[in-house]
């Protein structure tokens, strides 16, 4: 044990103080410049930011697109997940493959998809080829919104379910062997170990991984301003737009503060959610 | 059936989900690699799906008349500064948490871990108009500012994580044949995490080449380059470049990520808890 000194907190001061001025201030500006108007306390600036047409559909898309992504890629990351926590030939190889998505960003992401998927990118292409369809299938443009929509979700099923895959693996390793031999001793099924050993017991990855995933899904934008540009308004684009287009700084922050707000409501509803399973599982 | 075939057959439909998973990922890439190349001709031949003839024209285009090159140059700048900051602020903070016994300890580790879940947007729109109070406001450094926020809290963790690793014996017998705390950390500590640091660094690397939002709002003439590719291919109004830049400016932004797993895959993995083998 250490004599009790101030030495532990000198050491982190430098590092802490530095977090809360890169968050504490711009805190105080967004909240300044969305609630003011010419130096005086006014919602105008809220006002404008709700009539804005784009502003419903941002919100929507952005929920949407969490919607729709998150739990597909949870679920994805599981199993892929399983299937690696055992020993087999190749294994390294195949690990490899699947972190390789851990480097590379979401426009590089939006890129490569986009030539997948555009008119003579590799699936159109291959599918005329196999006689699947006759014309190339359009995806990118403003009458196919849906279709972009979609883009937009492979992109980012394919990019960032790495990061769940590697959180969730690392949950399943520290599991102990021992919980799964003795319940294959009393003769439980694969299905009965998954659901009543593993599963359980991969909870906290699960729920992690979950919160992280939505927090960076609710900024989602690089993807999206690539694959679709403003045809699928989402919120965190919003707040480009208006700030780099618009010249609009208090939209933007609006736009800024819902962001915020939106993760702050999700992240307490995960952990919420987490101690009220804990409070099940004692009973 | 028996259970030899029942056996087999699992085997296959093993290996099959494991070969379409890793498919998944690598088609993409390589798609997008030899796309990068293919000439317009074959681009557009609706028969060639593998193209046969190629160019480095595009590439070239992208990288010297549309500026991805000094893209590249001020992202390795950013990255460089973001990595020297975050880590003369991080690894004291992160030696402090795994060495010391302090009260308060568990609520300031939360409490930085919570730090880093502030949404990037709030920082980087409030940040510009500070910035051009400060003549930061399209500068690296003002990037390289905003990047070491987003990184901090992660080099904190990792760090501590990595110094509780370093025994306390190897230390307490260096101090006990006379060198200080800091002649022991120095001597001592750091040769044993410095390829845990390393790692840490190469993901800090990562991470601030990858990210857009900030630099996009932050700099207007010094782009990085996801910045510098996403104002050339996107523009305002979405779909500006044609198809076969797009393609090479895919190649651009992922080569180097792809070079850099090559040499950390090891440390990537491990990084998370995952032990190989």
């Amino acid at each position: 044990m250490e004599r009790r000194s101030l030495v532990p907190y000198l050491l982190i001061l430098p590092a802490f103080a530095y977090l809360l001025f890169f968050v504490g201030y711009p805190l105080i500006q967004a909240l300044y410049l969305a609630f003011t108007q010419n130096g005086a306390l006014s919602l105008d600036v809220w006002r404008r930011t709700f009539s804005d047409y784009y502003f419903w559909s941002a919100f929507k898309y952005t929920i949407a697109l969490a919607g729709i992504i998150v739990p597909t890629q949870v679920a994805l990351a599981v199993v892929l997940a399983l299937l690696m926590n055992r020993v087999f030939k190749g294994k390294d190889a195949a690990l490899y493959a699947l972190i390789i998505p851990l480097t590379i960003s979401d426009v590089a992401a939006g890129l490569i998809w986009y030539s997948m998927l555009s008119p003579y990118g590799f699936v159109n292409k291959l599918l005329m080829n196999l006689g699947v369809i006759s014309q190339p299938i359009y995806v990118f443009g403003y009458e196919y919104r849906t279709r972009e929509f979609f883009a937009i979700v492979i992109a980012e099923l394919w990019r960032s379910t790495a990061i769940v895959f590697v959180i969730i693996l690392a949950g399943l390793q520290m599991i102990s062997r021992e919980y799964i031999e003795a319940a294959e001793v009393f003769g439980a099924s694969y299905w009965t170990r998954l659901r009543r050993i593993v599963l359980p017991l991969l909870k906290p990855s699960i729920q992690s991984a979950l919160i992280i995933r939505t927090l960076f899904a609710m900024q989602i934008f690089g993807v999206v301003w690539i694959l679709a540009g403003r045809d699928i308004p989402v919120l965190a684009g919003e707040g480009y737009y208006q700030l780099t287009e618009i010249k609009d700084a208090g939209v933007a922050s609006v736009y800024a503060l819902i962001i915020a707000g939106l993760s702050i409501l999700l992240g307490t509803l995960y952990i919420k959610f987490l101690r009220a399973e804990y409070l099940e599982v004692g009973e | 059936m028996n259970d030899e075939t029942k056996y087999a057959l699992k085997k296959i439909g093993f290996y099959t989900a494991v070969f379409t998973a890793a498919v998944w990922i690598l088609i993409p890439i390589v798609i997008s690699f030899l796309y990068a190349f293919t000439s317009k001709a074959d681009y557009y031949d609706p028969t060639k799906i593998i193209p046969t003839s190629f160019t480095s024209e595009y590439v070239n285009t992208i990288l010297f008349t549309l500026g991805a090159w000094d893209g590249i140059k001020n992202s390795v700048i950013v990255a460089v500064l973001t990595i020297i900051i975050s880590f003369v602020l991080g690894v004291p903070a992160g030696y402090s948490i795994a060495k010391y016994m302090f009260p308060g300890k568990d609520h300031i580790k939360l409490s930085i871990v919570a730090l880093r879940m502030f949404p990037i947007p709030v920082m980087a729109i409030p940040l510009l108009v500070l910035y051009i109070d400060l003549r930061l406001a399209d500068t690296l450094l003002g990037v390289a500012l905003a990047h070491t926020a987003m990184a901090l809290p992660f080099v904190v963790l990792i760090t501590s994580s990595i110094f509780a690793g370093v025994s306390k014996e190897y230390e307490e017998a260096a101090m006990v044949f006379g060198l200080t705390r800091f002649g022991s950390f120095r001597k001592i500590t750091l040769p044993l995490a410095l390829p845990g640091l390393a790692a840490a660094a190469m993901f800090t690397f990562v991470m601030s080449w990858n990210e857009v939002f900030v630099a996009s709002i932050l700099t207007l003439n010094n782009r990085t380059l996801p910045a510098q590719i996403l104002s050339i291919m996107a523009g305002s109004s979405g779909g500006a470049a044609p198809d076969y830049y797009k393609f090479a400016a895919a190649f651009i932004m992922t080569l180097p990520a792809m070079l850099f797993i090559l040499f950390a895959r090891r440390y990537l993995i491990t990084m998370w808890g995952i032990t190989l083998k």
